[in-house]
């Protein structure tokens, strides 16, 4: 999504663009999740006992570190915007750094937690709550990895000296992106991990 | 305008194999999508040709029933996801919106580049599942899909896909039409082809993403037993027919929406009148494409929903049909007291509005709860969709192609051979599916390879009239082919039209403009009648 375009020679309507291009994309994603959480409503509301008693094997104590971690990440690179913003670009690499690395604490973490599960044999075809806990996490995992990849993909560029406090599209975008992917699981954690 | 005539090389200077692969010209990719999904509209239609050869008789003679179902899977989910969705928005979209709006390039070529070649991707993955091909109807509906034997995740890996590739067209294309307006370009000065593809890629953009979860569910539940959709783990068949449809319901419109900006195109410059109703035309598309997310259960009354929620369903389907009727009667009022020639473009959009017509008219049968138990599964619905996607989108596109082949290729049809092709296609699909009303209403259920004797005669006649449909078909592009290779060189604006596009020469440059142009009004100003030197 990053990318300005080689066509645009105005550098303010390329920023709009991209800038209106990452939004549409967030709307996709939205609804991406949405539809588990469609279903995720259909089911608690079938069978809110289910919920109630599987919840609680859930890790909360992990559940609540990984929160604090991608919070924690959500503030790095908001100071990395915030970085490049002043023309900072090596406080921008180092803040972007420490959030790809806060993303992979986070993924480990959450590899810890589920070989925990599986070894209380608790699997993603287990039941209706576990194949949710399982998708919905799995989903969100995934972008955890396409947003680190996407950090890393601008600390390489902000490196070869391509931003500046005046041309940051990319890191805008990025953060952006990595904001709504707080942001999701921000929703899970109380919709998986606090019922009731 | 239009003295700039053809035979420069325009945007199709550059040559060899990079020059495509690496392109980033939206004219370029949108040839690519032509090529492409044009290939795979002929293997569907293929597919469509051995059914009908298959039904000529009741009893299944040519091949037996698990081929039969996998060719209508394959007919269905090819037509559906590797031709129509694709076609014009991809195809005619990619070339024509930025020329359309006064812009360079859409907003982000590489994208576009990307969504082609994740596009091709999906059809590689596509056709990498026929080593155990699919046999579910192209709905994937569970259970069964969850239990056979084919390879329903790999199919749903390549539709996913494809799936992204649409998302990042739409998402593309509402981007360039937001930003990349030439001065003057105003909303409402936009041709409303435009308006069609912004209707349309908001659909792609919002719909698409939950196919893509729900085929993603329905792979996992084959792959590690997850049981939303198993109702033997408290899972839901029916969620799964929720989930499809409110992708596959609002994605009729992703068909239909930028065939209705063909029409409106093409109705104006060939009966030389003002488009009547810009606005009205204009708005309903929106209007289209906001109903249609509120419709999907109308393919579910007979999946046991609630009779509250049916009804809801009923209703509210019966409501898409006003805005979808405004277009209609707007391009007749346009055709009122106009100097009408019938040019192959403007035969394809009369068309349209005919077949479209009868299609949108006999929707209400099956929108309406106590008809459509009767006429559930039956051939009437094949008709319907028929008329309405074939006839609508497919007459739509056609209409396209013949309006934009001088734009395109820089070269003119031979009008009489189009026109011939255009007569036996407009034969042969009455033939082929008006039948197939009547079968649908005598109880005939759609989906069996073989029938009772008692439909024998309208299958007969189906399958004939799919034969004079094929042939027009092939003549058709024969034309295509052969106006290519020694088609007269087309002027810059051969149908003295006043939409940007027809201001550059044919072939458009690779820039598009050399200079872009300021806009100054709408471009429906059509007043004089046409002149003898047309």
């Amino acid at each position: 999504m990053s990318d300005p375009s080689a066509g645009h020679t105005d550098p303010r309507v390329a920023f709009e663009a991209a800038k209106l291009g990452l939004w549409t994309f967030l709307a996709t994603e939205v609804l991406l999740f949405g539809a588990l959480f469609t279903a995720y409503t259909i089911f608690r509301v079938k069978y809110p006992d289910l919920f109630q008693s599987e919840h609680l094997k859930l890790n909360r104590v992990l559940g609540t570190l990984n929160t604090v971690v991608l919070i924690t990440s959500s503030l790095t690179v908001a100071l990395g915007v915030d970085a490049i913003r002043r023309g900072k670009a090596r406080l921008l690499e180092r803040y972007f750094g420490v959030t790809v690395l806060l993303g992979a604490v986070f993924l480990c973490v959450k590899y810890i937690e589920w070989t925990e599960e599986f070894h209380h044999g608790l699997y993603p075809g287990t039941n209706i709550f576990f194949s949710l806990y399982f998708m919905m996490t799995g989903l969100h995992g995934i972008h955890v990895i396409l947003g680190m990849g996407v950090l890393t993909y601008v600390i390489l560029l902000s490196r070869r000296g391509r931003f500046s406090g005046s041309y940051r599209t990319p890191v805008e975008i990025a953060g952006l992106y990595w904001h709504f992917v707080d942001l999701v699981w921000i929703y899970l954690l109380p919709l998986l991990y606090l019922i009731g | 305008m239009a003295e700039e005539s053809g035979g420069g090389k325009g945007y199709l200077a550059e040559r060899g194999w990079r020059s495509w692969a690496y392109t980033m010209d939206h004219k370029r990719i949108g040839v690519m999508y032509l090529y492409t999904t044009i290939a795979f509209f002929f293997i569907g239609g293929v597919f469509a040709l051995l059914l009908r050869l298959e039904l000529l008789s009741p009893q299944a003679k040519y091949f037996g029933n698990h081929t039969y179902n996998v060719f209508f899977t394959l007919h269905g989910a090819m037509m559906i996801f590797l031709f129509i969705i694709p076609a014009i928005p991809s195809g005619l979209g990619n070339f024509f919106i930025p020329l359309h709006i006064g812009a360079r390039d859409v907003a982000f070529p590489r994208i576009n580049l990307a969504s082609y070649w994740v596009f091709v991707a999906g059809f590689l993955v596509v056709i990498g599942s026929l080593v155990s091909p699919m046999d579910t109807g192209w709905t994937f509906y569970t259970p069964y899909s969850a239990k056979t034997g084919a390879a329903v995740a790999t199919l749903s890996f390549g539709i996913f896909l494809i799936g992204m590739s649409s998302i990042l067209t739409g998402l593309n294309f509402i981007v360039t039409i937001h930003k990349l307006r030439a001065p003057g370009m105003t909303w409402h000065r936009l041709p409303l082809f435009i308006w069609g593809m912004y209707a349309t890629s908001i659909i792609q953009v919002v719909a698409t993403p939950v196919v893509g979860v729900t085929f993603l569910l329905l792979a996992m539940e084959r792959l590690l037993g997850v049981a939303f959709f198993d109702p033997a783990k408290g899972g839901d068949p029916v969620l799964f027919q929720h989930f499809f449809w409110f992708y596959s319901h609002p994605v009729v419109y992703v068909m239909i929406l930028p065939a209705m900006g063909i029409i409106s195109e093409v109705i104006p410059v060939f009966s030389r009148k003002p488009i009547f109703g810009y606005k009205a035309i204009a708005y309903s598309s929106l209007a289209i494409a906001f109903l249609g997310f509120l419709v999907w259960g109308h393919h579910m009354f007979t999946s046991a929903m609630s009779p509250l929620a049916n009804t809801i369903f009923s209703f509210m389907t019966f409501f898409v049909a006003v805005p979808t009727a405004v277009k209609v009667f707007n391009w007749i009022a346009t055709l009122y007291k106009g100097s009408i020639t019938f040019e192959s473009p403007m035969l394809y959009a009369l068309t349209f509005i005919f077949l479209f017509a009868v299609g949108g008219l006999t929707g209400p049968f099956l929108g309406a709860l106590a008809t459509d138990v009767q006429l559930h599964d039956t051939y009437f619905v094949v008709a319907h969709f028929h008329y309405t996607m074939m006839g609508g989108t497919v007459m739509g596109f056609f209409a396209g192609l013949h309006y934009w082949f001088p734009k395109m290729t820089g070269k003119m049809l031979n009008e009489r051979i189009a026109r011939v092709a255009w007569a036996l296609v407009f034969i042969g699909f009455n033939v082929t599916f008006f039948t197939m009303f009547i079968a649908g209403v005598r109880g005939m259920p759609r989906r069996y390879a073989e029938y009772l004797p008692r439909f024998h005669v309208e299958n007969v006649i189906s399958t004939v009239g799919s034969a004079i449909l094929a042939v027009g078909i092939v003549v058709m592009f024969w034309n295509f082919i052969q106006g290519l290779r020694k088609g007269l060189p087309a002027p810059g604006n051969p149908w003295r039209a006043l939409s940007l596009e027809w201001q550059t020469p044919s072939l458009p440059i690779t820039e598009n403009f050399l200079e872009i142009p300021v806009v100054t009004d709408w471009p429906y100003g059509y007043g004089k009648p046409k002149g003898p030197d047309a």
